[in-house]
C-alpha cells in the first residue's frame, strides 16, 4: 500500500544550507549535498530545497546543488524558490530534480501553470500556496494567499486558488500555513483539511511543526498525503527514523526501509 | 559491456544515468553509462534503457522524432536479444497504444493499452505519487534477493495511467492502490517499470543491479 511522506526542508542561498544539519558529524554542515545525503540515509521519503538566493548573479548556484545532489542521492528531489520561466523549470530537471515548485510566478499568472505542466507534465509540477487566516475569531474560515514569505497580501481567496492550480495542471500542492510557518505549534488542520478533501491530486501540509504529534495530526487530521518540517530535523531534536516510527505508532502506515 | 540510456527529450535522464553508474559498481561491473540519442550506441551497446516522464503521446512523438532510433531499438531487442529496461512511461511504450489524451501508437513490443488509473475508493489521489510496496506475480530473476510483499522494501511512483498487458502473464509485479496497479512488465529480454528504480533508494539499485547482471534466455 502507498505509504504517508515525510519530506525535510532545507533552505538554500547562494548555493549553501541557511540553517545547516548538525545531527550527524558532518564535514560541511553548510553544504546541501551534504546535508541532502544524510536525510537519504536517514530514510526521508523526498527532499525539498528551497532556494532563496536573492541576487540573480548567484541564481545558478542551485542547479550544482541540485546535479551533485542527484549523483548521491537516489530519492525524490523538489527545488522550489524563483521559478518564474518553462526555462528555469527545464534546467532544473535537467539538473536533476525530479519536481519544481512554483509559487509567486503562478499567483502573478496562472497560466504558468498550465504552460508548465503541458510542457513538462504534471508529475512534476507542484504548486506552492502559501494561506494566511484572515478571517476573525468566530466568523466563517476564510485564508487569502500571500506571497513574498508572507508579507505582501493579494486579495486571492486560497481555497478557490489550491481548485484553480490543480484544474490548470498542478500535480500536488505544497501547502503552506503562514500564520503557523515557524512557530511549532502544530499545521492550520482545519485548512489543510479543507484543501485536501477538496482536490483531487496530493497535498503536503507544512508551516508549524514542532512536535512529531503534529506530523500525525497533518496526515491523520488534515489527510495530507505528506507532511513537511525543516527545524525540528535540522536541529536534531527528532530524527527522520523517530518522526517515521512515531507516525506508525499512531497508526499511520509508512516507509521503514531505511532500518531493515 | 556498456549501457545506453536513450535521450529523447524526456525529462531526467542524469538521476538514471547515476543510478546505472552506481548500481554496476555496487556488483563490481566495468559498464560506462551513455546517455544518448545516436542510433549508432544503441548498436554498440550491450544494455538497454528508455526513460519517460509526462504525458505519453508526447514521450511516443518524442520517441518517433529520433531518426532511426526506433528501428536500432527494434533490432537491437528482437534480433540481437539485448536486455531491455524502460522506465515509467518508457515502459508505458512497450504497449499498442496509450489512451492519455485519445489514442496513440506505442511500440507494441507487449500487447495491451495504458489506461487511467480508477481506484475504488475516490479518496485516494491521482497522480499515484509516493512509496508503495510490490507483489511479485511472476518469478524474474531481477527480483532475485529484493524482498517484496507487503512487508517488503518500497519503490517509488508517479503516474496517473498504467499498462494492462493483454496476456496476464506480461504482468510482472503489480501494486496496490485502490485497485491493482501494474508495477512491472516483461517478455524475453524486455522488462519496464512503472515506478523509477532511479528513485527508489534500496529497492532500486538492487533491481538494477539485478537488471545487469541478467542474462535473459
Amino acid at each position: 500500500m502507498l505509504k504517508a511522506r515525510v519530506i525535510p526542508c532545507l533552505d538554500v542561498k547562494d548555493g549553501r544550507v541557511v540553517k545547516g544539519v548538525n545531527f550527524v558529524d558532518l564535514k560541511d554542515a553548510g553544504d546541501p549535498v551534504e546535508c541532502a545525503k544524510a536525510y537519504d540515509a536517514a530514510g526521508a521519503d523526498e527532499l525539498c530545497f528551497l532556494d532563496i538566493t536573492a541576487s540573480h548573479e548567484n541564481r545558478d548556484t542551485i542547479f550544482d546543488v541540485v546535479r551533485r545532489t542527484a549523483e548521491e542521492c537516489f530519492m525524490p528531489v523538489t527545488v522550489g524558490g524563483g521559478v518564474r520561466k518553462t526555462d528555469n523549470i527545464r534546467d532544473l530537471l535537467k539538473a536533476g530534480a525530479d519536481k519544481v515548485s512554483i509559487n509567486t510566478a503562478a499567483v502573478t499568472r496562472r497560466d504558468f501553470i498550465r504552460e508548465a505542466a503541458e510542457k513538462f507534465g504534471s508529475q512534476c509540477i507542484v504548486a506552492s500556496v502559501d494561506a494566511k487566516r484572515v478571517s476573525s475569531e468566530g466568523e466563517a474560515p476564510k485564508w487569502e494567499i500571500f506571497t513574498h514569505g508572507g508579507r505582501t497580501p493579494t486579495g486571492i481567496d486560497a481555497i478557490e486558488y489550491a481548485q484553480e492550480v490543480v484544474d490548470l495542471g498542478a500535480g500536488e500542492i505544497l501547502l503552506t500555513s503562514m500564520d503557523r510557518d515557524g512557530t511549532k505549534i502544530g499545521f492550520d488542520i482545519e485548512l489543510t483539511r479543507k484543501i485536501a478533501d477538496m482536490v483531487s491530486v496530493p497535498v503536503i501540509a507544512s508551516g508549524g511543526v514542532g512536535t512529531l504529534d503534529h506530523l500525525v495530526e497533518g496526515v491523520r487530521d488534515g489527510h495530507a498525503t505528506a507532511v513537511l518540517a525543516a527545524s525540528i530535523f535540522h536541529f536534531g531534536e527528532f530524527s527522520i527514523g523517530e518522526a517515521k516510527q512515531h507516525m506508525v505508532d499512531a497508526g499511520i502506515p509508512m516507509r521503514l526501509d531505511a532500518t531493515r | 559491456m556498456s549501457i545506453a540510456i536513450i535521450d529523447y527529450g524526456s525529462g531526467n535522464l542524469c538521476s538514471a544515468a547515476k543510478a546505472f553508474e552506481r548500481a554496476a559498481d555496487m556488483v563490481g561491473l566495468k559498464a560506462p553509462v551513455k546517455v544518448t540519442s545516436d542510433p549508432d550506441d544503441v548498436k554498440k551497446a550491450h544494455h538497454l534503457v528508455l526513460p519517460g516522464v509526462g504525458a505519453f503521446a508526447d514521450c511516443a512523438q518524442g520517441l518517433a522524432a529520433v531518426d532511426g532510433m526506433t528501428e536500432a531499438l527494434q533490432e537491437a531487442v528482437f534480433q540481437q536479444g539485448k536486455p531491455f529496461f524502460g522506465i515509467c512511461v518508457g515502459m508505458q511504450l512497450l504497449a499498442s497504444h496509450g489512451l492519455e489524451h485519445g489514442s496513440t501508437d506505442g511500440l507494441d513490443w507487449i500487447s495491451g493499452d495504458v489506461v487511467a488509473m480508477t481506484p475504488q475508493d475516490t479518496s485516494l489521489k491521482i497522480p499515484h505519487m509516493g512509496w508503495n510496496t510490490i507483489a511479485q506475480t511472476h518469478h524474474h530473476p531481477v527480483w532475485d534477493g529484493i524482498p517484496t510483499g507487503p512487508d517488503g522494501l518500497h519503490a517509488y511512483f508517479v503516474h496517473s495511467f498504467h499498462f494492462l498487458p493483454k496476456d496476464p502473464a506480461h504482468i510482472l509485479a503489480t501494486c496496490d492502490y485502490g485497485q491493482t496497479v501494474t508495477a512491472m512488465v516483461g517478455r524475453d529480454n524486455i522488462i519496464g517499470t512503472q515506478f523509477h528504480p532511479e528513485k527508489s533508494q534500496k529497492l532500486g539499485l538492487a533491481l538494477i543491479s539485478n537488471f545487469l547482471k541478467w542474462t535473459p534466455s
